[in-house]
Order: C-alpha cells, then structure tokens, then sequence
C-alpha cells in the first residue's frame, strides 16, 4: 500500500515535469501586478466592471505581432464600449532581444497611440504560467478570470482585409450570448518569446 | 601554373555541385506531406524558419553544415515568409546564402489548418524543426545554439526514432 502512494507519488512528480506548463481552455487564470508604459501598475483587479479580458502576449520586434498591432489597437478600442479590457504583456526579455526594452515599449505606444495598458512582464514570471509561447499569443478571459479562448486573433496575417475568420471577436461574441466559443483553441505562426540564455 | 589552373577549375566545379537549390512551393500541408512520402528513403531534417524570424536565420548555417556533413539525413528546409515576400526578399536571401540544402516554401498561412498536422504540440512559434524516419517523428519547437547541439540532437533522436 505504501509502494503504491510512492510509486503514486513519483509519477505525479514526473508528470508535472513532461506535462507542458500553461492554461488550457476551462483553467482559471492567475492575475498580475505588471509595469505598463505610463509607469503606473495594472492588474485585472482594478477593472471591478470588466466582463471579460482580452490578454495579447505581443511585442515591439515580431514582425506577425507589428502586422497585428492595427487590429489591436482597433480591438481595444471597438471592445472597450462593450465592457471588454484589452491588455498587451511584452513577455520578451530586452537582454536577448533589445528592441523589445521597457523604453522602447514606452515610444512604440506613443507613436502607435496605444489606448490601452502595454505591460512589461519584468523578471518574465507571468508568460509561463499562461503557456504563451509566442508572439503574438491571445488568452480571452471571462469576468471571472476563467480562460474562454486561447489562439490567434484571425485567420489572416498579412492582410486584414483578407481575413474570413475572425476567431477573437467571434469567440467574444459567443461569450456574449453566454455560449462557449467554437473554437476555443487556434493556431498560428509567431515569433518564439526571447529568454536570456 | 598548370597546377593553379587545375585547382581553379576544380574550385569552379565544386561551386556547381554545392549549387542553390530551387524553391519548391508546397500549396498546402498535403503537398508538404506527399513530397516528404517520396524522399522517405533516409530520415528527413525539416526546418520550418522565415527570413523575417532572426534566430531562424541565425540556425540556418547549422542546417547546411549538417546537410554537408551529415550524408545519413536530408535536410529540407521549409519557408513560412509572407507571400509578398518571396520575390522580394526570400528569394535574394536564398541566393546570396547559396545553401545547398532543399529549400521550399508554404503557402498555404490558414495555419490552423495544418500546425496541428505536423504535431499536435506546436504552438506555432518559429524556428521549429521535425525528424521524420517513416512514419515516425520528432517535432521540437525551439532553436539551436550551435551545430554541435543541433547535431547531438539529430543523432539522438535518429537513435530514439529507429529504436
């Protein structure tokens, strides 16, 4: 009996090394405290309103995320009247990827206008518990944090007038009509996030 | 001088042999999949990078090496740049490198639609690279440091994909 706690044991220690880290549609997600270019702390906290939160690990130097940031930037604004916070997390580390550093977050939101928090996940503590992997990387979260959607904003990088599926926004709506979104999971190309080696 | 004319003539030919390859457009994931079905007579190295991903680009010199010295596997490398790209910059990238590995593109970017097929796993960040020996596979989705450690890792996986 006690073999087999043990052996019980050692596998749930092995299996939380080879499973891979990161939320899956359904997990609860974890708040944060993070950095945002106007040096003020956000967390989804403060949003005592929001019905719902639009997380996009994004950067400055992915070209796929600078292709994106027109349709971010027009997200955050169309969603904003519907209740909806969009946050973009900088998961990247300027050490390894200079053009993603605090600073040049600060004159990349101001020449792109950004109306909407642009944090830096310092000490890249944040990423790995969502299971971004790249950018860049959508979480759609519900007002109680649970994640709704996981994926690719669309279906269409290079051109957005191109687009057939809308994945984010229709999975928004679906959270809308208090359905779950179909699908809830999509894939696509990005840039891997930059770790200091 | 017979001797330096000799050696000029034959750095000429060897400049032939090793030769840029062709880009080969795969329209979509099932073209991909049938070309590797009809180069399964040695295990496959495939590479998926884009010119615009920098340390894709930074690896790729680590694939040709491999593919120079490595007559075991074939590498192929696969392009996922934007298609307004592919004249403009792939192209003249590829020419100028002068690799003599296989190079493709992919055109099909509903990505959706095949990410999952190479393997479930990939989340979709580049580089990624996939071993294939028959019908057996080794996806990874990260890049590599230096020839030593891709090789060390092509080695071990062939061990693991013939056991």
């Amino acid at each position: 009996m006690k073999r087999i706690g043990f052996l019980a044991l050692l596998m749930g220690v092995l299996m939380s090394f080879t499973n891979p880290t990161g939320y899956k549609v359904g997990d609860k997600a974890t708040d944060f405290k993070l950095k945002s270019v106007d040096n003020k702390m956000y967390s989804m906290a403060d949003y005592k309103d929001a019905k719902g939160f639009i997380v996009v690990f994004t950067c400055n130097h992915c070209p796929y995320a600078v292709k994106y940031e027109d349709r971010i930037i027009d997200l955050a604004k169309k969603y904003k009247s519907k209740g909806y916070v969009l946050l973009a997390i900088n998961p990247n580390d300027p050490a390894a990827q200079p053009e993603d550093s605090f600073e040049l977050m600060q004159k990349r939101a101001k020449e792109k206008k950004f109306t909407f928090p642009y944090l830096f996940d310092e000490g890249q503590k944040i990423y790995p518990q969502y299971g971004a992997t790249k950018t860049p990387h959508v979480f759609l979260l519900d007002k109680n944090l649970i994640v709704k959607y996981i994926g690719a904003i669309d279906d269409n990088v290079e051109d957005a007038s191109q687009v057939k599926e809308k994945y984010l926004e229709n999975a928004i709506a679906a959270l809308e009509k208090g359905q779950e979104p179909t699908p809830n999971t999509t894939k696509a190309i990005g840039c891997s996030i930059k770790v200091k080696k | 001088m017979r001797y330096f004319r000799f050696i000029a003539l034959s750095l000429f030919f060897l400049s032939f042999s090793a030769k840029a390859q062709d880009l080969i457009t795969f329209q979509n994931f099932e073209e991909l999949n049938s070309y590797i079905q009809k180069n399964s007579e040695k295990p496959l190295v495939v590479n998926f990078w884009a010119t615009w991903c920098a340390p894709c680009v930074k690896e790729l010199p680590y694939f040709q090496k491999l593919h120079l010295e490595n007559p075991n596997v074939k590498v192929v490398t696969v392009s996922l740049d934007f298609d307004k790209q592919v004249e403009s910059k792939l192209k003249p990238f590829l020419k100028k490198k002068n690799y003599s590995f296989v190079t493709t593109y992919m055109a099909d970017k509903k990505f959706n639609n095949w990410i999952s097929k190479v393997d479930e796993n990939w989340s979709g960040s580049i580089p990624a690279t996939w071993i294939i020996n028959g019908n057996k596979t080794i996806f990874v989705e990260q890049e590599f440091a230096s020839f030593e450690e891709l090789n060390q890792f092509v080695k071990e996986s062939l061990i693991k994909l013939i056991l």
